[in-house]
């Protein structure tokens, strides 16, 4: 019986593993498929480099919550932090509050936009790193801790921006929102150098391991010697981080840091990396699937807009894939338990 | 088929006639049969795999057999669901308890079917004095109006049986009913599983434990490998140990716990304990603390502590590893004193430790088998800036997978799949990468196969002659016999008597273990 038993098994695992690593890239092809059907043009290489500059900036956000989710954790905080960073960063660049309305580009007032870079990633890993220690700590679950952040965050974007925006960044800081190397938008690249990054650590670091080991069993990653509490924190200065390097580039882009920047990106992120694979109960996941995510939804966006089909609309229709990838995601598990 | 004839002049209650069960391909019951009269405690027993969860399901009418014939009550027995198999008369009482924990005991017990007041309301007062009665016949005397949370495993799983019976129930299944309580508590149990036999109540009791299934029950079904191993019956005197696990095995008993001839022991003092005491959680207020306790344990010796479930064993493993808090005491290592603030202080210093609870607190079953293997050893592992060692991390897997014969498919492949014998040499493997000077092991087979177990018992006695100081606790004697140079007995927090293995027999630590007169007698002080 075991023999018998165990290979059966096998061969089915097979089957569903692979589903399970490949079904979303399955579904990104399937859709792009159908587009380019649709309308031809969707395969323009200026469509497709539209599509990834406007995926980079969740894209970003979500390869850090990739980290968060994997320790079964969650960051709800991202979009205010995002526009909290931005924020931060156009003071910084512009040297100041003060002259918010005039576009004048010649920076020479402000401190560059390569301080104002360091300042959203480290206000972001900083404001990360206090929200670790308030989930390590003082034992309050992440959920809450964030959803606090979420509304400390933006209070604070209010107040350093008395409601308004920030606008008018010199060319040297813009170019990292609209530049192109060759054909290809700055900010695309800036995403895949990070997810590549990102996939290297979590796949081949002693970093990575620990990570989905806590994720995996908490209990057993303490009592295998791995501090975890410090991981915990770890994740979401990570993902902090990456909230700042994506409000640098949105602000870039935009010419302008917003006071209502990233309202409801924490969905978009959240959802990019469920679809993506990564489990919300920790332990399974991975950058690929994410940005595999990402990527989905996307080209859901842009094909769905390319085709006049209502903003309305579209929120439906990302909406019920995210709850149809789970559902899929917990279909091929039963069927590699049984 | 062997059967009680004529002794007992019940007719058969329920007859499992050549039941088969294939799924996808793969026979996992194959032309078993049995029979149960009204009054029998009838023992099913055998290893993981052997097929009992299999017949358990059929019965109880989670899935059906795929050829076979199931009387009872002297009619064919086809439950559509489990409430079916119900509704005829049989329940099953699974490991995990189906009580709902938030609703007190009466409602639990007339869920569904709460009795009624002239208004169609709930009468309230009816279902209590019912549910008084009810409980009153396995020997509850608590509150029926307390909620199901507030009881003890123990008295839930009574609580269910109560139901059970309220329900007219002719035939209980209980799956592994002991293997969570503590040792007053399965004999309140079995006690109890005595008085419903004079009730004429039919039992069928699955379980593991193979002492006491030797004293409860009429009779024996054995399986292994999905087929009947054989029936033993106490109508031939009472029923030997030996037998029983020969049957399960399928081979001589002898070879299981043979005690390894008393060896050479290095001597050196390698981990020295004085004067321990826990912290009290006053959030867990009942938990066990230690109370001053004093050990030493030499380089190359199995030393085995032997305690029942409450009697500080584990809290003893988890002070010394860091992972709970010390108020008082010294821990010595190598001549040195130590203060191991968490466990990752304690595997630094040279401590591994393979927990109790394999599921929850040792194993990652989402991550393959070398995530799992080398999550204690990362920093060995990984190159000076981080990133993992892979090639040199699988071959030392590898190494350990023959050293060990662990029987897996590929390094990648999920721990879930594997055996719990398997899982558990993984564990093993996890520390010995680590190359440990102390290694305590937590009920090192609990969930394992008889077979795998000796295995476990032999890597123990390997490390042992490697240099390495084992302190192997455990709730089983045999296995605490069979692998121990040296035994220590404890009780509520305390040492309460220390011996040679030799020395040793199974009484004589029952006694040290269980009895409150030995507190201050075998106080090893």
């Amino acid at each position: 019986m075991s023999v018998a038993g165990e290979q059966n098994q096998r061969g089915g695992i097979n089957v569903a593993r692979l589903l399970m690593s490949f079904g979303p890239l399955l579904f990104l092809a399937a859709l792009i498929v159908v587009f380019t059907v649709l309308k031809p043009s969707f395969m323009d290489p200026i469509n497709l480099f539209n599509i990834t500059r406007q995926i980079s900036i969740t894209g970003l956000i979500a390869l850090g919550m990739t980290f968060v989710i994997l320790t079964a954790g969650i960051d709800l905080s991202v979009g205010s932090l995002l526009a909290f960073c931005g924020m931060v960063a156009a003071v910084v660049a512009k040297g100041g509050t003060a002259n918010t309305l005039s576009l004048s580009t010649s920076g020479t007032q402000g401190y560059g936009w390569f301080a104002a870079l360091l300042a959203a990633v480290v206000v972001g890993a900083a404001a990360g790193g206090v929200q670790g220690l308030a989930i390590t700590r003082l034992k309050v679950p992440p959920f809450v801790v964030t959803l606090g952040g979420l509304t400390v965050f933006r209070g604070l974007t209010l107040t350093i921006s008395n409601g308004g925006p920030i606008s008018g960044f010199d060319a040297s800081m813009r170019w990292f929102g609209t530049g192109l190397i060759g054909p290809v938008p700055v900010p695309a690249i800036i995403f895949a150098v990070a997810a590549i990054l990102c996939h290297i650590v979590l796949r081949y670091t002693r970093y990575g391991r620990a990570v989905y080991a806590v994720g995996g069993n908490a209990e057993a990653a303490r009592l295998s010697g791995l501090r975890v509490d410090r991981i915990l924190v770890s994740v979401y200065v990570i993902v902090g981080f990456f909230a700042g390097l994506a409000a640098f580039v949105l602000s870039a882009r935009l010419n302008s840091s917003e006071a209502v920047a990233g309202i409801g990106y924490e969905l978009t992120v959240i959802s990019a990396v469920v679809i993506g694979g990564t489990s919300l109960f920790g332990g399974i996941g991975s950058v690929g699937g994410t940005v595999v995510g990402a990527a989905l939804i996307g080209v859901l966006q842009n094909g769905l807009q390319f085709n006049n089909v209502s903003s309305y609309t579209q929120s439906i229709v990302i909406g019920l894939i995210l709850i149809l990838a789970v559902a899929f995601d917990r279909w091929l598990k039963s069927r590699v338990r049984r | 088929m062997p059967t009680a004839e004529a002794a007992s002049p019940e007719p058969i209650l329920l007859a499992v006639e050549g039941v088969t069960k294939h799924f996808a391909g793969v026979t996992a019951l194959s032309d078993v049969s049995l029979d149960i009269r009204p009054g029998e405690i009838l023992g099913l027993l055998g290893e993981n795999g052997a097929g009992k969860s299999t017949l358990l399901k059929i019965l109880s009418g989670v899935m059906p057999p795929s050829s076979g014939r199931i009387i009872f009550d002297g009619a064919d027995y086809q439950p559509a669901s489990p409430q079916d198999a119900k509704r005829l008369g049989i329940v099953t009482i699974y490991q995990e308890l189906s009580l709902i924990p938030t609703l007190t005991v009466a409602e639990n017990i007339f869920i569904g079917r709460a009795p009624t007041g002239p208004l169609g309301l709930v009468s309230w007062r009816r279902m209590e004095e019912d549910s008084r009665a009810i409980i009153a016949r396995v020997g509850l005397t608590i509150d029926p109006m307390t909620p199901v949370s507030a009881l003890s495993v123990a008295e839930q799983q009574l609580v269910e049986i109560a139901r059970a019976l309220s329900l007219k129930s002719r035939l209980i299944i209980m799956d592994e009913p002991t293997s969570a309580l503590t040792e007053t508590e399965v004999q309140r149990l079995l006690s109890i599983m005595d008085r419903l036999r004079r009730d004429k109540v039919a039992i069928m009791f699955v379980t593991h434990r193979l002492e006491e299934a030797a004293a409860i029950c009429d009779r024996m079904t054995v399986l292994r490998d999905g087929r009947l191993a054989g029936h033993l019956d106490r109508d031939n005197g009472p029923i030997e140990l030996p037998a029983i696990i020969e049957k399960m095995v399928g081979r001589a008993a002898s070879e299981l716990y043979a005690r390894p001839a008393q060896r050479a022991i290095a001597g050196d003092i390698r981990l020295s304990v004085r004067g321990l005491r826990t912290v009290r959680d006053p959030e867990a207020p009942h938990a066990i603390v230690l109370d001053g306790v004093d050990i030493d344990l030499k380089a190359g010796e199995i030393l085995g502590v032997a305690g029942l479930v409450g009697s500080g064993r584990t809290e003893l493993a988890r002070a010394i590893f860091g992972a709970d808090r010390i108020a008082a005491g010294t821990i010595t290592l190598d001549g040195r004193q130590i203060a191991p603030a968490s466990p990752a202080d304690a595997i630094a210093l040279g401590i591994g430790l393979v927990p109790e609870d394999r599921k929850h607190q040792a194993i990652f079953a989402a991550l393959g088998i070398l995530p799992n293997f080398s999550v204690a050893s990362l920093g060995h592992f990984s190159n000076g800036f981080g990133f993992m060692a892979e090639r040199r991390e699988r071959d030392a897997l590898a190494g350990f997978r023959k050293m060990l014969s662990i029987r897996m498919a590929s390094a990648e492949q999920a721990i879930e799949g594997l055996s719990g014998g398997n899982q558990q040499k993984v564990i093993l493997a996890r520390w010995l990468a680590r190359d440990p000077k102390v290694l305590i092991v937590d009920e090192p087979t609990r969930g394992v196969d008889v077979g795998a177990k000796t295995e476990v018992h032999q890597i123990l006695v390997q490390l042992a002659a490697r240099g390495i100081a084992v302190m192997m606790i455990s709730s089983e004697l045999p296995e605490v016999l069979a692998v121990s140079d040296r035994i220590v007995t404890m009780r509520r927090g305390r040492i309460t008597g220390q011996m040679q293995g030799v020395e040793a027999n199974e009484e004589k630590l029952m006694e040290l273990m269980a009895l409150d007169r030995q507190d201050a007698k075998g106080q090893a002080r």
